[in-house]
């Protein structure tokens, strides 16, 4: 039997350091959208903690830690990012497998939200999208997520068919940002 | 231009894709007769001043709003969930 192995998105890039910021490819495992049916979305809270240790995050907010989160992604919608989805979710909320969907990077370092600012239209600095805080909205031309995984490190979501244009903008900006010195 | 999302918060207009006047909230009944079909489809006041529109947050939480503008100052005095705008 021939062993076939996942190729990622960016097709196992190695890190990439600009300057102070270093971007990452990761693997945040397996991807489950979670839509809560209608007026179930407490059930669901205690159902996700029970069985994944963190409670439905609210709108702008992520739950969880490294290696098992939930993070909001939209109207009525969060991304389980991690362990495979535990089969009791079923009563509240229709799950849908998006681990092959998503392209994901990790950017840190100091200057990291500098790269960020030239391109989501949304204030990413510390005062105001602190660890825990996700937002939904644009990175450069694309529909992204931005998650904030600690003081200086972002986990950004793009579509996987647009992984190369990712990594092309994302090191545009970091080396713009490494030229200001 | 900046839209109050009640979802994300004030987010930039390059997030939000536009629709027009809020004309859908206001769909006649089936058996409301031609002419009130007439003037959901065709007639618009086009008055200056404020205004209903639908903008939907394409790029951010993906909700359908109702904003209010009006169109000769620009001024944004709000907006709203379009499933919250009573019909």
């Amino acid at each position: 039997m021939v062993e076939l192995r996942a190729q990622t998105p960016l097709d196992d890039m190695a890190p990439m350091t600009i300057g102070t910021v270093t971007l990452a490819e990761v693997d945040l495992g397996v991807l489950t959208s979670i839509a809560p049916y209608k007026g179930q979305g407490k059930a669901l809270s205690e159902a996700l903690k029970a069985a994944h240790g963190m409670a439905l995050p609210g709108p702008n907010r992520a739950t969880g830690k490294e290696g098992a989160r939930a993070i909001w992604f939209g109207r009525e919608m969060v991304m389980l990012a991690g362990p495979e989805p535990d089969a009791a979710l079923n009563a509240y909320a229709a799950l849908t497998l998006q681990s092959d969907a998503w392209t994901a990077v990790q950017l840190s370092g100091d200057g990291a939200e500098d790269v960020l600012a030239r391109m989501v239209p949304v204030d990413l600095r510390a005062a105001s999208f602190k660890r825990g805080h996700t937002a939904r909205s644009l990175v450069q031309h694309m529909n992204g997520s931005i998650t904030r995984t600690g003081p200086q490190s972002f986990v950004v979501m793009v579509f996987r068919s647009m992984a190369r244009t990712l990594l092309h903008d994302l090191q545009r900006a970091m080396e713009s940002v490494a030229a200001r010195g | 231009m900046r839209l109050p999302c009640p979802i994300c918060g004030e987010r930039d207009h390059r997030e939000f894709y536009y629709q027009g006047a809020d004309v859908m909230l206001h769909r006649p009944d089936p058996d409301a007769g031609e002419a009130a079909w007439d003037d959901y489809l065709y007639l618009r006041a086009n008055v200056p001043g404020d205004h209903h529109e639908l903008w939907s947050h394409d790029a951010g939480c993906g909700a359908w709003l109702r904003v209010s503008r009006n169109t000769v100052t620009h001024e944004v005095t709000g907006a709203e969930l379009a499933t919250e705008v009573k019909r």
